[in-house]
């Protein structure tokens, strides 16, 4: 198989590929390099505003685009085989349910005056 | 040895196919796939504490809001740009490895281990902070430089739950150092093999799958610093 080594010479592989011999076009890094940036810029921002119970939420909105950016593209996620799709998801489901899982108990006593299981 | 090999053979072995791999394609899949299970079970590694640090955050809010206040949000932004940049210098790198450019590839990898020790040079001195103030958990704890909401000292029992806070960020922010003081001499072996030719565009997996663990560390970072750095007194 030939190796494609011209950046930006041939569109992306829509991860079906071989999971070899795909090359990133470097104003793509650039790209997401800027958009981090930015990102980063914004959450600060974001956390000086008084958005009331909404603070928390967009500070994690704007860290899972900033990852899913650096996951998708640096880590070349996009373009590789879906088994490592399965890995990454897999590894999200049980942090998501662990956490949401385990608060829901914690929010829930405090809530139901079932005293605080914290003190 | 090579009487086993039934199926068509490559035309040449490439040499750093080893000899369970009919391609060179499965034998790199098979890697990062590899790599993937590891950041994976990383995740679920931090995850833990991430649970830790939620369930704290919701029971003694003021109590964090309080510690995070005393961080030094300059610090931390400047440190999450270098660590932005060591992660751009990482991609570029494993770019310049996937063309076949040796001094490219090294001269970047150079460059993340650069970045990287800029961002612990930082976390030393707002360590240094820490401890200078009294501030990591301990016998010698002492809350009284930390403020509330009212820009008062705190009362007693949240002074005493604050101390959760900054065990949970030296935990979780010396477990993110520690796996950036492991990835430093990676990537550094990582440069002299390029720097020696050890690479060509057939064969970059090492490089590869250094920066897929680079870039993981970057994840963890971003968010670390909302969490730590950023929580607001209001809310």
């Amino acid at each position: 198989m030939a190796e494609h080594t011209e950046t930006g010479a041939h569109p992306p592989a829509h991860g079906d590929g071989h999971g070899r011999g795909h090359v990133v076009a470097v104003s793509t890094y650039l790209l997401v390099f800027v958009a981090l940036m930015v990102g980063t810029g914004l959450t600060v921002l974001a956390s000086y505003a008084d958005l009331g119970m909404w603070n928390t939420p967009v500070a994690m909105a704007i860290a899972l685009t900033k990852a899913s950016l650096v996951v998708f593209f640096f880590m070349h996620l996009k373009y590789s085989p879906k088994l490592s799709w399965v890995a990454v998801g897999a590894a999200v489901f049980w942090l998501v349910n662990m956490i949401a899982g385990i608060a829901a108990d914690y929010v829930s006593r405090v809530y139901l005056n079932l005293g605080n299981p914290g003190t | 040895m090579s009487s086993l090999s039934e199926t068509a053979p490559a035309a040449a072995h490439h040499p750093a196919l080893r000899h369970h791999f009919e391609s060179m394609e499965g034998q790199k899949e098979a890697s990062t796939f590899g790599m993937w299970v590891f950041i994976a079970q990383e995740i679920l590694f931090f995850g833990g504490m991430l649970l830790a640090y939620t369930i704290y955050r919701y029971l003694y809010y003021d109590a964090f809001a309080a510690g995070s206040h005393h961080l030094d949000v300059a610090l931390g932004t400047i440190n999450t740009a270098v660590l932005i940049c060591s992660s751009l210098t990482m991609a570029l790198g494993v770019h310049a490895a996937a063309l076949g450019r040796r001094r490219a590839t090294a001269l970047f990898l150079v460059l993340t281990i650069l970045l990287g020790s800029v961002f612990l040079g930082i976390k030393v001195v707002e360590y240094a902070d820490k401890f200078h103030h009294h501030l990591v958990p301990g016998p010698y704890y002492d809350a009284e430089v930390l403020r509330g909401a009212d820009g008062k000292a705190l009362p007693p029992e949240v002074a005493l739950h604050s101390q959760i806070y900054f065990a949970l960020y030296f935990s979780l922010t010396g477990l993110h150092a520690l796996h950036m003081i492991i990835g430093i001499p990676i990537i550094a072996v990582m440069a002299w093999l390029a720097r020696r030719g050890r690479f060509s565009p057939e064969y970059y997996t090492p490089v590869e799958i250094t920066g897929l663990y680079w870039h993981f560390v970057d994840i963890v970072w971003i968010f670390l610093f909302p969490l730590l750095y950023l929580i607001p007194h209001h809310g």
